[in-house]
């Protein structure tokens, strides 16, 4: 800055010139030490970054993202585009603005140009969600949101004031209103412990209200330890969402002042012109000795009037050709010089303006005019963000300059300078009649008008209407340093250049420019180039429009959204009642749905192909034992659950005696499979139905689906007792041994237990069902019991099984050793184009039911071609390779190499493994008319060469079923 | 996030909620006596309504039920909710260019209809 400036001795702090000798809402008995670039500063509780850097005449915070030009602080609050920091301490977080954040004891920060840096170390923080259901949200505590706040609590009504704001007031706090005589604040104080002392009033401050969604839902961020810094209890969460439900919703948010655009008007030292005034009252600070306060309405003389009084030097610059006529006359007391029909062209300086270029607005030479300190006022924008977010539309005013709510939603009501109403009297008036109304709309009782009890305030000074100008034209016509959105470094000359390339929209020319994408999303940018657009094309704000307003209106922390929902707790994990033995016996673990099921128990030294190897031989010479517990069981009850099954399965399962079971298999309407299980029958009336471990939830939906929807007539109930039933398959030409010795009661002899036969037993006084059920065309039993006794029938079943070497095994082995057999896993082997008969299953399919879910589609012309695909077995020839599963069965015949693309596909690999019972891999695929194909040689290329594999049937391992009875 | 009325536990959040595409397409009858095309019409075909649809809605996460509802598919807004077992409401307001082929394809009769057996 210049040096020439005569600095005043001012009674502060004299580490910190720029603060004022008194006034302000910091607390000047406390100071607090912060770093920032490197230098070690002070400051006050109270004060923002960014106030605390201008009271030590700090105003260059970064550079910026393409041109490395310096840049400073541009507002007091969340419209600055510019001032944008990386905190390192007390934990590394970037891109917060300088303005926004309160100061805390230990804060070190450094500028940012434009990108910042995640943290590399976990966060610690702790960070959760409330709900919150209301009648009225009114968000922002300025004078129209505590108005309407005031008259509805005070009404009876249920209400919510969220202001983002350390303290509530709104713009009172950066002001010198009064309210009935006194401090504006005063009257704050008092709304604010009113409301404190009305029952069901939730008021949160610090807290935005982001987003507004439908049905009165409206999503907030409260930072609720912030501003404590490296002293928040850890036991408290850092952020907070707030998930609202309103009955109506009160937007009073306030506006944000406009900038005129003009040649490098980024330098540091540039700021909006009612910033400065907030950083006088709110936070003593002075933003600089010798301003230039740019304008084109009434708003700025209050703070040039201000200022001037504080002690700076100020030079008005008025566009319009008459200064107003009241302002005037308070300039002229002061002595403040009025260059009226003028404009701002250019700026001197470089890390701070060290002048502004001012010329006449209708040419002629510019004047360098000495400042520190310049300051913009365009007009203001009403912050219609929220009400834009719940599909507002939005009118241009021409008088006013800017975009207002067009339109009256149905619940809710945008109010105060959020709907162009300026003035403070306007603010609290329309802030109560807009209570008033909700009050009425919620139908609670009317609220009486008592006009003696209305807070009054001074009249405004007569207001004369501001002008219109987006920008002030380059005097050499260079438009690439007139700057629309300081932050992305994007200029008047790149709008020029999208209207250039054709574009007319202003969604379009966001895109094109990246004008209004930074972190502030345009809150200053956004209108400006609405209005340079529509001078390229020839067309008024009113037909350009604006860019869509969408959530979030600040940023927010993605670990704020995510609150408690990570880790452990982002997805329930489903453990089996075996979960701590399968840990203690070292299980290698799949992820089936949000089950965790062994996959296999490598021994020491084992990879999971050896693992897997070993226990595949294991249960084919002798016994192994499967945790199934998640597989999916329905309890089916009622007279007409035979109906029920009939109609839903394609096979006959009313048929059905109880005590025996059935495999059966469902299909959608299309006759495509959707799952398939076997099927217990318990009772006359009671079915137990199990479903694969990921079909489980999609049966049972599948199931009430149709008996709700089509057959509310059948006496049918429904209800999922997976969690309910542990399952272990015992399976081997061992297993016989090892049931019958756990479960001495029980014949286990093949004459006495049938194959799909179940019976009821107990174990020591613990009802245990046995089901001769195969999965692996091994003698087997499956074990169901209890979930609460399934350890201890579990260890009994091991310990009886050691003398033959009882090997538990994982879900890799189950499904080598069906896959051996055939058996299909639906949605493996499957994938929702598969008919029962493209898996060779024809006999699953009934005759004789005169219609089924499905049936009717089997009879489709598409379903009925020669060449669908079938599922079939895969040898490679070569005795050696593991085709890879997916790999593509392709149309080259033997001997020819890959041509060039396309090349024809028969088919795809759908399971594959290493078999140790043949002692070969082997695989199941879909190829095109397979079933014809047995015998051939068709190629797969894997790796980069051609694959031979012989077609086979899909039963490799005992196709004539003699393992089944052991 | 829209609030949905379950018609038997009130206004609950959307994502308690699945849809379940278009109401008073009843199973057929006989789907045997259907030629190839006719049941492709009730396995493939729905109405592209833009406008009111008459629509099958499940609240999964709540009571588990099946309800149908009229919705608009430009505003979202539903404008009824009903019993599966309760007949299409007649008055309601239609709107938006297409609306006029929700009525004139959607069944007048309900859903609780049976197959053969």
């Amino acid at each position: 800055m210049s040096a020439t400036l005569d600095r005043p001795e001012r009674a502060g702090d004299p580490q910190a010139p720029f603060r004022t000798a008194d006034g302000g809402r910091v607390d000047r008995s406390r100071t607090l030490t912060f770093t920032f670039g490197g230098r070690s500063l002070t400051g006050h509780p109270g004060d923002t970054l960014a106030s605390a850097l201008l009271s030590h005449g700090v105003h260059q915070v970064a550079t910026s993202v393409k041109l490395g030009r310096p840049r400073g602080i541009g507002a007091a609050w969340a419209e600055d585009p510019t001032s944008l920091v990386q905190v390192e301490e007390p934990f590394p977080e970037p891109m917060l603005l300088a303005s926004t954040i309160e100061l805390y004891d230990g804060l070190v920060a450094d500028g940012l140009p434009g990108q910042g840096r995640l943290a590399d170390l976990p966060d610690s923080a702790r960070y959760d969600a409330r709900h919150l259901h209301v009648d009225l949200l009114v968000v922002g505590a300025g004078p129209a949101g505590l108005s309407a706040a005031l008259v509805a609590a005070r009404a009876g009504a249920r209400v919510a004031l969220v202001d983002e704001q350390a303290e509530a007031g709104g713009a009172l706090l950066g002001g010198t209103d009064t309210i009935d005589g006194r401090p504006g604040t005063a009257w704050v104080e008092a709304a604010v412990a009113e409301l404190a002392a009305l029952p069901d009033v939730m008021h949160l401050q610090r807290t935005t209200v982001f987003g507004v969604y439908d049905d009165g839902f409206a999503l907030a961020v409260e930072r609720r330890t912030d501003h404590l810094g490296g002293a928040a209890p850890q036991h408290l969460s850092r952020q907070r969402v707030w998930r609202v439900r309103a009955r109506r919703t009160v937007v009073a948010t306030g506006a944000h002042e406009r900038p005129v655009v003009f040649t490098d008007n980024d330098r540091p030292g540039t700021m909006l012109a009612g910033s400065a005034r907030t950083y006088l009252h709110r936070y003593g600070v002075l933003a600089g000795e010798r301003a230039v306060v740019f304008t084109t309405n009434d708003s700025a003389y209050q703070v040039a009037v201000e200022l001037a009084d504080a002690g700076v030097d100020v030079t008005v610059v008025e566009t319009r050709e008459r200064a107003p006529v009241a302002w005037s006359a308070a300039c002229g007391a002061r002595g403040l010089p009025v260059r009226t029909g003028s404009v701002v062209t250019g700026t001197e300086g470089v890390e701070r303006v060290t002048a502004a270029l001012v010329a006449p607005r209708g040419g002629g030479a510019p004047e360098a005019l000495p400042c520190d300190l310049l300051l913009v006022s365009g007009g203001w924008n009403p912050a219609v963000h929220l009400y834009s977010q719940a599909r507002g539309r939005l009118r241009f005013d021409a008088v006013l300059g800017a975009f207002l709510p067009a339109e009256q939603l149905p619940d809710l009501d945008v109010v105060g300078s959020a709907a162009g109403t300026l003035d403070l009297e306007g603010c609290l008036f329309t802030g109560r009649e807009t209570g008033r109304a909700a009050v009425a709309a919620l139908g609670l009782p009317e609220v009486p008008r008592t006009p003696q009890a209305d807070p009054t305030v001074d009249p405004p000074p007569p207001a004369s209407d501001p002008d219109l100008l987006w920008v002030v034209p380059a005097v050499d016509g260079d438009a690439s340093r007139q700057f629309v959105d300081v932050q992305r470094d994007a200029t008047v000359a790149d709008v020029q250049r999208a209207v250039g390339a054709g574009l007319r929209s202003p969604e379009h020319v966001k895109r094109y420019t990246t004008i209004g994408t930074a972190h502030d999303q345009g809150k200053t940018s956004g209108v400006v180039m609405s209005g340079i657009l529509g001078e390229l094309i020839g067309a008024g704000p009113q037909d350009v429009g604006t860019t869509t307003f969408r959530p979030p209106y600040t940023p927010v922390a993605f670990a704020t959204l995510a609150g408690r929902d990570r880790g452990a707790m982002f997805d329930p994990e489903r453990t089996t009642a075996l979960h701590d033995w399968h840990l203690a016996h070292g299980a290698v673990w799949e992820d089936v749905g949000q089950w965790k099921r062994p996959r296999h128990y490598p021994a020491p030294g084992e990879d999971m192909e050896a693992a897997v190897l070993r226990e595949c031989a294991a249960v084919r010479s002798g016994v192994g034992i499967l945790d199934g517990s998640t597989l999916g069981k329905i309890d089916v009850q009622g007279p007409d659950a035979g109906v029920l099954l009939d109609r839903l399965y394609t096979n006959l399962m009313s048929s059905l005696k109880v005590g025996r079971v059935r495999y059966g298999v469902m299909c959608g309407v299309d006759g495509m499979v959707l799952d398939d299980g076997v099927v217990l029958r318990l009772a006359e009336d009671r079915w137990m139905v199990m479903t694969t471990t990921g079909g489980a939830a999609k049966v049972l939906d599948w199931m009430e689906e149709w008996l709700q929807t089509e057959w509310p007539d059948l006496r049918v109930h429904l209800a999922s007792v997976t969690e309910q039933w542990a399952a272990f398959p015992v399976v081997g030409p061992r297993s016989r041994d090892v049931v019958g010795a756990v479960f001495p009661g029980v014949d286990v002899s093949a004459e006495a237990f049938e194959f799909m036969t179940w019976q009821d037993t107990q174990l020591e006084g613990v009802p245990v069902r046995l089901a001769r059920i195969s999965f692996s065309g091994e003698l087997a039993w499956e074990v169901h019991v209890s979930s609460w006794h399934a350890e201890e029938v579990w260890h009994r079943l091991v310990a009886a099984g050691q003398e033959h070497g009882i090997t538990p095994y994982g879900t890799e082995t189950m499904h080598v050793l069906r896959a051996e057999k055939g058996y299909p896993i639906i949605g493996q082997d499957t994938d929702g184009t598969v008919t029962p008969q493209d898996l060779g299953m024809d006999w699953v399919v009934s005759k004789k039911k005169a219609d089924f879910v499905g049936k009717r589609s089997f009879a489709r012309a598409d379903n009925q071609r020669p060449d669908r695909k079938h599922l079939v077995g895969l040898l490679p020839t070569d005795g050696e390779t593991v085709l890879p599963e997916g790999s593509q069965v392709v149309d080259v015949p033997l001997g020819e190499d890959l041509p060039a693309p396309p090349v024809p596909m028969l088919g795809h690999v759908t399971s594959s493994y290493r078999s140790a019972f043949l002692g070969r891999p082997f695989a199941l695929a879909m190829l095109q008319g397979g079933r014809e194909r047995v015998g051939e040689v068709v190629q797969l290329p894997v790796g980069g060469r051609l694959v031979a594999a012989e077609v086979t049937g899909p039963v490799l391992v005992d196709p004539e079923g003699a393992r089944r009875d052991g | 996030m829209q609030l949905i009325e379950c018609p038997w536990c009130g206004p609950r959040e959307e994502v308690e909620f699945s849809y379940g595409g278009q109401a008073h397409v009843p199973y057929p009858e006989s789907p045997a006596e259907l030629d190839d095309e006719q049941w492709a019409h009730y396995v493939f075909f729905r109405d592209n309504t833009r406008g009111t649809l008459a629509e099958r809605w499940n609240h999964g996460a709540g009571c588990r039920r099946w309800f149908n509802a009229m919705r608009d598919t430009v505003s979202y807004r539903f404008s009824a909710v009903y019993r599966t077992a309760e007949p299409m409401p007649a008055s309601v307001p239609l709107t938006g260019a297409g609306s006029s082929s929700a009525s004139a394809t959607t069944s007048t009769t309900t859903s609780t209809t049976t197959t053969g057996r």
